[in-house]
C-alpha cells in the first residue's frame, strides 16, 4: 500500500506491506535506527515515538496507519545541532547507561513536557513507567526530565546529585 | 565521620580521579546514534529465525522442512543433521559440558533450538519458521533438581557416554571435619532451608549475531552481542575450525549484558554456518521471548545453611549445601575450576574459623545458562545466604543485628584476611559502613519508631541489614580462566604527535561508561584531558586480546591494565623531557601533564614530549609514544558495604512497600563517582526487583512462565524504590589505583536486606518465621502471618 507522511519534518512516499510494522518502516525502510525495540508485547517502550504530537509505541501501530502523520523520533529532536533540552538533561544528569531504552524514554519524556510544564516527580515516574530502563534504576532519568523541565520553563536546573556526595574516610 | 570527597590531584579540564565529568558515549546515544546490533545492515544481508521446541522433553521423530522451503523468500532450512554433517550439531559450554546447537535426537527444554530458516525478509523467515512441521515423541519432564535426582527419574542427557543419572557436577570447599568439630562443640545451631529462584538478566537489547563470511577469501566477520569478544573468537576458531586470524568479531554498542552475553549460543552459531553455506551475510536477532525462554538464565540455587554459634553470639563455623538446578545443559559461565563459582565467599563479611561446602548440580527440562547476573560468578547466592542466617541466627539469640554484624565482623586490623575456604581478602573496614549506614539510615531512630507498633492504619514496619563482602575482578590468572583462557586483561595506549590519544581494550562495554572512565585513568596518569582519547573497544582485528568485562572485572583488571600502560609511556616520557630540557632524569619531577626541572620553572608537557616523540626523539630510543600492558591481578577484589532497609508490612494482604532504602559502598577509590552511583542505583534496583517481583517458573509440564514482559516482571520507574547513596573508601592495597569494581555489589548485596527486612516487620510482631522465599510475594507473606504454607 502506498502512504505519505511527515517524518522529521521531512515528506515521505512509500510503498509498505500491509502488516509493516511502523516500528520495522522507520528502522528498516527510512534506516532510522535510532527507534529501538525491546520487546515483542508493546510493554518496554524502546519503540516510543510521536505521532502527531503524541507518545506511541510505534510497535502497536501499522505502517498504514501512520498514512497523512507526522512522525517524530529521536532524530528529529535536535534542531540545527543543538540538543533539545530532554536530551541535554538525559547527558547532564546521568540519565543513560548502554543508551537502549533511551530514545524511547526520551521521547516519552518529551511527550509528558508537552502536556506538563512542571511535573512532579510522581508525575514523572507515571509518564515513563511504559518504559523500561534495566540499567539506571530510574533515579537519574527522573533527575533528568526534571533539568529538562527547568530548562524548557527557562529556569536554572536543580544541581546534580554527586556534587554534593560525602565521602566517609 | 563524614568529610567531603578528597580533592581529586587534577584540575576538572583534565578530568582525572574523583571527577563526575559527563559521559564522552552519551552525545551519540541521545541522538539515537548509536549503533547496535540490529542497527547494522550489510549489502544482500539475509534474515534468520529459528525453529523452536514447543515442549519440554520429547524425542524427534522426524523434522519436514517442505513447506517452509516453498514459500517465496526462503533460501535454506538448517536442521541438526546438516550441522552435524560438519560436526558442528553440538558445541561445548562454558563449564566443559556439550550443548545442542540445533537439536537432534532429542529436545531437552521449551524453547531448544530444532531448525533455523534462512530468508531474504525478517518476517518471511518467521512465516516460514511456523512451517518447519516437527514431529515429537514426548516424555517427561522435570522441572526441578528433586525430582530430577529421585530414584527412576528418566534420564536427561541420554546421549553423553557414561551417564547414567541426572548428577551435572559435584563439588565441595572447606574444613569438613573442623567445621563438623566446631558444630558439635556449638551452644545453638540456627539453619535456614532457602531457594534463590531462577531468573534472567534480561538485557533491553536481545542477544543476537550477524555473520558476514567472504566466499571468495574465507574472511568471518561476525559482529556480536558480545562481552567477551576475544575470548569467542578463540571458541569460534575451535568449535568452528576457522582459521583464527580470519576471525573477527565485532561487538558494537551493547545494549545492557549482566551476564547475559557472556556464553556462546547456538544462534550464532546457526548464523555463522549459514553465511558460510550461503556465502551473503546472515542476521539473527532474537525476540523478548526467546531471549527469556532460552538463553542464559541466572540463580536456581536450593540451599540449606548452617550456623554454629556460642551462646555469646560468636560464629563458630557455616555449613552449607547447595542443590542447583542447571537446565538441560551445565553452562555456567565461570572459571573451570570452580563448579559452584566463587560460591567461596560464603563466609562473607565475618571472621569464620570453620567452613565446609557442598555442591551438587542436576540436570531439568530448562534452559541451560548458570550465568552470573551481575555478579561475580555465584557470589550472589552465597552474599544471600550468609545475610539471611546471620539475621536468623540474631533473632535466635535476641541481639541486634547490626550488634550481632558489629561482634562478627572482620576487623579492619585483620586484612589482608584469609577466609576459612582459603581466600585472601585484600581490604575492608566493615564497621566503618556500616556505622555509616546506620547513621545514614537513622537505623536507631527507626528501630525506636518500630519499638512503639504498628502505623496507624496497622501496617508493620521492618528493618532488615545486609553487609555484604564481594570477590571481584578475575583472575589472577593461576587460579581464573574461561575454557582454558586466563583471566588477565589488556591495554594498548598510543600518544599521538598532537598530544591526544587513542586507547584499545581488551574488555567491553554494554552501558557501564568505559569510554569515559578509562579515559580518566589516562588523564590521572598522564594529565591529557579525558575528552582527548579516544577510547576502542569490542573490535578482536583492533585492541588487544582480553576477556571481557563481566564479574566486576573491567576497572580491577582493564583499569589496571590501562594505569600501567600509561605509567610505561610516563618513563618514556621522562627520557625524552629529559633530552629537550638537557638536564638529568632524575631531576625531573612530574606533576600531571608536565615534567619540570627541580627547583627551577622550566617544563615540558605531555603535549610537547609527545611531539618530539615523534619529530625530535633523543639518541638511542625508539620514536613514538605507546605502551602495551597486559595485567595480571596478583589477588582479586573485595568490595563491601551495608546496606539497610526498611520497610512496611500490610498483614491484611501481605504487600509491602520500601520506606527507606539506604546503601553504604566502599568499593576502593572511586574514579568517576558520578558513574559509580549511577551502577550502584541500577543494582539496587535490580536487588529489589529479585526481592519483590522478578523470576522465571515453570509448571509441571515444563512450559515457562515468565516468557515475556507480562509474566516476567521487572521494575518500573513507578515502582523502583528512592535510594539513599553513602560510601566508604578503602582503597584495594594489590589494585594500581586503589580501586574495586562496583557494577554489581548493589545486586549482589541488597536482595537480603529486603527479606530480612520483611521477616523483622513480621518477628517483631509474634510470628515466628525464619524463611520467606524470593520473590517475597504478597500471599506467602501472607501465608507467614496466618500460619498457612504459601503455594509456590
Amino acid at each position: 500500500m502506498k502512504i505519505s507522511l511527515t517524518i522529521n519534518g521531512r515528506e515521505v512516499s512509500a510503498d509498505v506491506e500491509p502488516r509493516t510494522l511502523l516500528v520495522h518502516f522507520l528502522r528498516e525502510d527510512q534506516g532510522l535506527t535510532g527507534t529501538h525495540i525491546g520487546c515483542e508485547t508493546s510493554y518496554c517502550g524502546a519503540c516510543t515515538v510521536l505521532v502527531d504530537g503524541k507518545t506511541v509505541k510505534s510497535c502497536t501501530m501499522f505502517a498504514v496507519q501512520a498514512d497523512g502523520a507526522s512522525i517524530t523520533t529521536v532524530e528529529g529532536l535536535a534542531d540545527n545541532g543543538q540538543l533539545h533540552p530532554v536530551q541535554e538533561g538525559f547527558w547532564e544528569r546521568h540519565g543513560l547507561q548502554c543508551g537502549y531504552c533511551t530514545p524511547g524514554m526520551i521521547m516519552s519524556a518529551v511527550g509528558l513536557l508537552q502536556e506538563k510544564q512542571s511535573p512532579s516527580e510522581d508525575e514523572i515516574r507515571h509518564a515513563i513507567e511504559g518504559n523500561l530502563c534495566r540499567c539506571t534504576g530510574y533515579h537519574n532519568i527522573v533527575r533528568a526530565i526534571e533539568y529538562a523541565a527547568a530548562k524548557m520553563r527557562g529556569e536554572e536546573p536543580p544541581p546534580p546529585d554527586w556534587e554534593e556526595e560525602e565521602v566517609s574516610v | 565521620m563524614t568529610v567531603t570527597a578528597p580533592r581529586p590531584a587534577t584540575p576538572p579540564e583534565i578530568g582525572g580521579l574523583g571527577h563526575s565529568v559527563r559521559r564522552k558515549e552519551d552525545d551519540r546515544f541521545i541522538q539515537g546514534a548509536g549503533r547496535y546490533l540490529d542497527d547494522i545492515v550489510l549489502p544482500g544481508m539475509l534474515h534468520m529465525a529459528i525453529v523452536r521446541s514447543p515442549v519440554a522433553h520429547a524425542r524427534i521423530r522426524s523434522i519436514d522442512t517442505s513447506a517452509a522451503e516453498a514459500i517465496d523468500g526462503v533460501v535454506a532450512v538448517i536442521t541438526g543433521d546438516a550441522l552435524a554433517a560438519h560436526g558442528l550439531a553440538w558445541m561445548p559450554t562454558l563449564s566443559g559440558d556439550t550443548q545442542a546447537v540445533l537439536a537432534t535426537d532429542k529436545v531437552r527444554y521449551q524453547g531448544q533450538e530444532v531448525a533455523a530458516v534462512i530468508a531474504t525478509d525478517p518476517y518471511v523467515a518467521r512465516d516460514a519458521a511456523t512451517l518447519v512441521f516437527v514431529d515429537y515423541e514426548e516424555l517427561p519432564a522435570i522441572t526441578n533438581p528433586q525430582q530430577s535426582l529421585a530414584e527412576g527419574a528418566v534420564l536427561i542427557r541420554d546421549e553423553k557416554e557414561g551417564q547414567t543419572d541426572n548428577v551435572a557436577y559435584e563439588w565441595e570447599t572447606g574444613d569438613r571435619e573442623g567445621t563438623d568439630r566446631a558444630f558439635a562443640s556449638a551452644d545453638l545451631v540456627v539453619s535456614l532451608e532457602t531457594h534463590y529462584p531462577r531468573s534472567h538478566p534480561a538485557p533491553l537489547e536481545t542477544c543476537g549475531a550477524l555473520a558476514d563470511i567472504d566466499p571468495a577469501t574465507g574472511q568471518a566477520t561476525i559482529y556480536l552481542t558480545s562481552q567477551a569478544p576475544h575470548a569467542h573468537r578463540t571458541l569460534f576458531a575451535l568449535v568452528a575450525g576457522l582459521p583464527e586470524e580470519k576471525i573477527r568479531i565485532i561487538a558494537p554498542d551493547i545494549g545492557g549484558g549482566f551476564g547475559n552475553k557472556v556464553p556462546i549460543y547456538p544462534g550464532y552459531v546457526v548464523a555463522t554456518a549459514a553465511s558460510l553455506l550461503l556465502g551473503k551475510p546472515v542476521k539473527w536477532v532474537e525476540s523478548r521471548s526467546e531471549n527469556l525462554i532460552s538463553t542464559g538464565f541466572a540463580r536456581d540455587y536450593h540451599m540449606r545453611g548452617e550456623l554454629a554459634l556460642s551462646s555469646d553470639g560468636k560464629i563458630l563455623a557455616m555449613r552449607a549445601s547447595i542443590l542447583s538446578d542447571q537446565g538441560a545443559f551445565y553452562a555456567d559461565a565461570q572459571p573451570s575450576k570452580f563448579r559452584a563459582g566463587l560460591f567461596h565467599i560464603c563466609t562473607g563479611s565475618y571472621d569464620i574459623p570453620y567452613a565446609h561446602v557442598t555442591a551438587k548440580g542436576a540436570y531439568t527440562n530448562k534452559a541451560p545458562g548458570g550465568v552470573a547476573y551481575r555478579c561475580s560468578f555465584r557470589v550472589t547466592e552465597a552474599s544471600y545466604l550468609i545475610e539471611r542466617l546471620v539475621d536468623n541466627a540474631a533473632w535466635k539469640l535476641g541481639m541486634d543485628p547490626a550488634e550481632f554484624r558489629r561482634q562478627n565482623f572482620i576487623r579492619k586490623d585483620q586484612f589482608p584476611y584469609r577466609s576459612a575456604t582459603g581466600f585472601v581478602y585484600d581490604s575492608g573496614d566493615y564497621h566503618a559502613a556500616m556505622d555509616e549506614a546506620l547513621r545514614l539510615s537513622d537505623y536507631y531512630g527507626w528501630r525506636s519508631r518500630q519499638a512503639e507498633g504498628p502505623t496507624e492504619d496497622g501496617k508493620l514496619i521492618g528493618i532488615g541489614l545486609a553487609s555484604f563482602t564481594e570477590v571481584v575482578g578475575a583472575g589472577h590468572s593461576k587460579e581464573y580462566d574461561i575454557a582454558g583462557l586466563k583471566m588477565f586483561d589488556s591495554a594498548e595506549l598510543r600518544i599521538h604527535p598532537t598530544g591526544k590519544a587513542i586507547l584499545k581494550l581488551g574488555v567491553k562495554s554494554q552501558g557501564q561508561g568505559h569510554e569515559t572512565t578509562f579515559a580518566q585513568i589516562v588523564a590521572e596518569e598522564l594529565g591529557i584531558p579525558f575528552d582527548q582519547i579516544k577510547v576502542v573497544e569490542g573490535d578482536t582485528d583492533n585492541t588487544p586480546y582480553g576477556l571481557g568485562t563481566y564479574a566486576s572485572r573491567s576497572t580491577p583488571v582493564g583499569g589496571a591494565a590501562t594505569a600501567m600502560a600509561s605509567r610505561k609511556i610516563r618513563d618514556k616520557a621522562r627520557k625524552i623531557a629529559a633530552h629537550l630540557l638537557e638536564a638529568a632524569e632524575e631531576d625531573l619531577e612530574w606533576e600531571p601533564g608536565r615534567f619540570t626541572v627541580r627547583g627551577t620553572d622550566q617544563s615540558v608537557t605531555i603535549q610537547d614530549i609527545a611531539f618530539a616523540a615523534y619529530t625530535n626523539p633523543p639518541d638511542g630510543e625508539e620514536a613514538g609514544l605507546e605502551a602495551v600492558h597486559y595485567y595480571d591481578p596478583p589477588n582479586m577484589t573485595y568490595p563491601f558495604g551495608t546496606y539497610v532497609v526498611v520497610v512496611e508490612v500490610d498483614p491484611a494482604d501481605g504487600t509491602w512497600k520500601v520506606l527507606n532504602m539506604t546503601a553504604v559502598d566502599d568499593c576502593g577509590v572511586r574514579i568517576n563517582p558520578m558513574i559509580v552511583a549511577g551502577q550502584i542505583t541500577g543494582g539496587l534496583t535490580e536487588g529489589f526487583a529479585k526481592a519483590n517481583m522478578q523470576w522465571i517458573t515453570f509448571d509441571e509440564q515444563g512450559n515457562c512462565i515468565g516468557s515475556n514482559f507480562l509474566d516476567y516482571l521487572v521494575p518500573t520507574a513507578y515502582e523502583t524504590p528512592k535510594f539513599t547513596l553513602g560510601a566508604t573508601v578503602t582503597p584495594s592495597p594489590h589494585h594500581p589505583l586503589g580501586a574495586k569494581g562496583v557494577g554489581e555489589s548493589a545486586t549482589v548485596g541488597s536482595p537480603a536486606a529486603y527479606v530480612n527486612a520483611v521477616l523483622d516487620a513480621l518477628r517483631r510482631r509474634g510470628h515466628e518465621v525464619d524463611n520467606i522465599d524470593m520473590p517475597v510475594l504478597p500471599h506467602r507473606v501472607w501465608g507467614a502471618v496466618n500460619g498457612v504454607e504459601a503455594k509456590p
